[in-house]
């Protein structure tokens, strides 16, 4: 008893060095630590807007401020309705960041257990579950999006939803690849020797052994949805109004572009530098947790 | 080779009939009755009959797929509800100009950015490679759709150097033969109508561009990195040849196979950032059809075009498949 838990503390060390390890070269990559800068920047703003600056945007115009240019007062300028675009475009991240957070975790638990009983148990299971994903990525992901949300309707859970199907296929695909190469693998003959189920060696032996892409998948998937939800927002199918959406905030701003083109080019950036900062991430996770991939 | 193909082609039907049963799917996910959504609740009785009989909702629904499949097989994709067009014959015109843009992207994203991606690798770590680096990082961070509006804004409102929209000025007439305008205007002969399509397309196709080029650019990066550390390019060094001979010649024909896999596989991309772009640039093409079609709940033009995009994505991607598996025999032998 007490030479197993000794066992298992020396494995949970070694598997926290290779995590700090990962951490330390991450933190040492350019790509890496600008990443986490943008994420961190993007963060506080998201988490700290409503406490340092309350907002409802459905008591928020003024229609005598209609489209000012950026000043001291009004930094990124004012919109349509006079309503401060800073002011919105700061409050914007919460449902840029909320949005990108649920489905990367919901198109992630769903893509990650397709995968793995798609790896684990292959034949008949390994057919059925990728031809499903084979179908869903036979779709443009944009049209597939807008068709779901056309037929559900427009607003953030079902931008979620659609999103989130969009992304299932991309997880399931890499869980799979990592399942059919650890599958055969001494230490999951020997669990499943010794009695272990199923479904413990799926998610406490192969799972923790594949989690590398799937992290590096996650981060790259939550700039992913970002861009993919403000689309939506974009062509007016995605979070309504008077919600200060990214998307739909510059596609707002376009009746407008010649004389007020700050409504478009704010938002805009907010959208750009968030989605940077998670691919920048991405990518040096990547290389921080693989590092035999770097050329 | 031929065992591969047929391998390939059976492995499509469950995948065409899955998306198929999607695709019919759709409307009948609808809560409610699809036929008041489509025609609204102040539609006249009469109309919402017609619609429902000409739609078969009032047959059990595995007899409504097979007629429905049946109609799709012999190409006949049903009719608007609110033009009461052909989707067919509207669909064709339509394809040919989004195909025009896509080809026109492709072409703009493959040339920049391989060019991109060889003198990144080249000089490698020099502030041009940095450079492509970080931009290709915030090529595929940026909105399409942003990145029109502000290219429209600098080029087309604040300087008239490119149009903003349309694929042909108002005031000139081009006649329709294949529906392709660069193609139309140079069988009329005419080079000022062939002038001004090109014109037309520049921006547009740029912006569409953007989808692949920086995923071009990183991947013949890696790609041209991985074979120059290649014996066969040291032996060619070796050999005392030019060094623009060894990179053209001897790296680049060898990096340029992973290359072709990607620019089919980013079908996909281009035709989702073909409905952004088309709905910016007022672009007569599917994805802007498409996207009214869902504003204003024609499902038939929905449907027509849903399964008409993932078809071609499908096709196109097979096409990509048995390419790679002529040149590279590897493929064709493991089964994959």
């Amino acid at each position: 008893m007490m030479e197993s838990s000794v066992k298992s503390d020396a494995a949970a060390e070694r598997s926290r060095s290779l995590y700090r390890d990962a951490w330390r070269r991450l933190l040492s990559s350019w790509n890496g630590r600008v990443g986490l800068a943008l994420i961190f920047i993007t963060l506080v703003t998201g988490l700290g807007a409503p406490i340092v600056n309350p907002y409802d945007p459905t008591t928020d115009s003024n229609l005598v401020e209609s489209r000012y240019p950026p000043s001291l007062q009004h930094p990124f300028g004012t919109d349509r309705l006079g309503r401060d675009l800073f002011r919105r475009v700061v409050h914007g991240t919460r449902i840029s960041l909320l949005i990108g957070f649920v489905v990367v975790f919901v198109a992630g638990a769903i893509g990650t257990v397709l995968g793995l009983m798609a790896g684990y148990f292959g034949k008949a299971t390994d057919t059925v579950i990728m031809r499903l994903m084979d179908i869903l990525l036979a779709f443009p992901g944009i049209l597939l999006a807008i068709a779901i949300v056309a037929v559900r309707g427009a607003g953030i859970l079902n931008t979620i939803i659609a999103v989130a199907v969009v992304g299932i296929p991309g997880y399931a695909r890499v869980v799979r690849s990592m399942v059919l190469s650890l599958r055969e693998r001494d230490y999951v003959d020997a669990a499943r020797m010794i009695g272990v189920s199923n479904t413990r060696i799926m998610f406490m032996h192969i799972l923790p052994n594949s989690l590398s892409p799937i992290i590096v998948q996650m981060t790259l998937g939550v700039g992913g949805a970002i861009l993919f939800a403000a689309a939506l927002g974009f062509l007016g199918l995605g979070v309504q109004p008077p919600a200060p959406e990214w998307g739909a905030m510059i596609s707002d701003g376009i009746p407008f572009l010649r004389q007020s083109p700050h409504l478009v080019f704010f938002p805009g950036m907010a959208i750009m530098l968030t989605v940077l900062g998670f691919n920048l991430l991405g990518d040096g996770l990547r290389d921080a947790l693989d590092p035999q991939l770097r050329d | 080779m031929t065992q591969y193909i047929a391998r390939r082609l059976i492995a499509l039907i469950p995948v065409m009939l899955g998306v198929s049963l999607v695709v019919f799917m759709l409307i009948r996910l609808i809560p409610g009755d699809p036929v008041i959504v489509m025609l609204g609740e102040r539609a006249r009785p009469e109309d919402i009959e017609r619609v429902r009989e000409e739609m078969g909702f009032n047959r059990p629904i595995y007899v409504q797929y097979a007629e429905w499949m049946g109609r799709i097989i012999r190409g006949d994709l049903g009719t608007s509800i609110i033009n009461r067009t052909e989707v067919m014959d509207e669909l064709k015109y339509r394809l040919s100009a989004t195909i025009e843009m896509i080809v026109a992207g492709m072409i703009i994203g493959v040339i920049i950015g391989v060019s991109i991606g060889i003198i990144s690798a080249l000089r490698r770590n020099s502030w041009i490679d940095l450079t492509a680096t970080f931009g290709a990082l915030i090529g595929v961070s940026m909105p399409i759709y942003w990145l029109a509006l502000i290219l429209i804004y600098a080029l087309a409102v604040n300087r008239q150097i490119l149009p903003p929209s349309a694929r042909i000025d108002a005031n000139l007439n081009v006649t329709r033969h294949t529906g392709f305008m660069l193609i139309d205007t140079l069988l009329m002969g005419d080079l000022r109508l062939f002038g001004n399509a090109v014109w037309h397309l520049i921006l547009p196709s740029f912006v569409l561009s953007t989808v692949i080029m920086p995923i071009l650019a990183r991947l013949t990066r890696a790609s041209m990195l991985e074979v120059m550390r290649q014996d066969y390019v040291r032996t060619a060094e070796a050999k005392g040849l030019r060094s623009r001979t060894v990179v053209i010649r001897h790296a680049l024909k060898n990096a340029l196979l992973p290359i072709v896999t990607v620019v089919g596989l980013q079908l996909g991309g281009l035709l989702g950032g073909a409905l952004l772009t088309e709905t910016i640039f007022s672009w007569p093409g599917m994805g802007l059809w498409t996207y009214r079609a869902i504003l204003s709940r024609d499902y038939p033009i929905v449907q027509g075009a849903v399964l008409v995009s993932a078809t071609i994505y499908v096709v196109v991607n097979l096409l990509v498949d048995i390419s790679y598996a002529y040149l590279d025999p590897r493929i064709r032998f493991s089964g994959g």
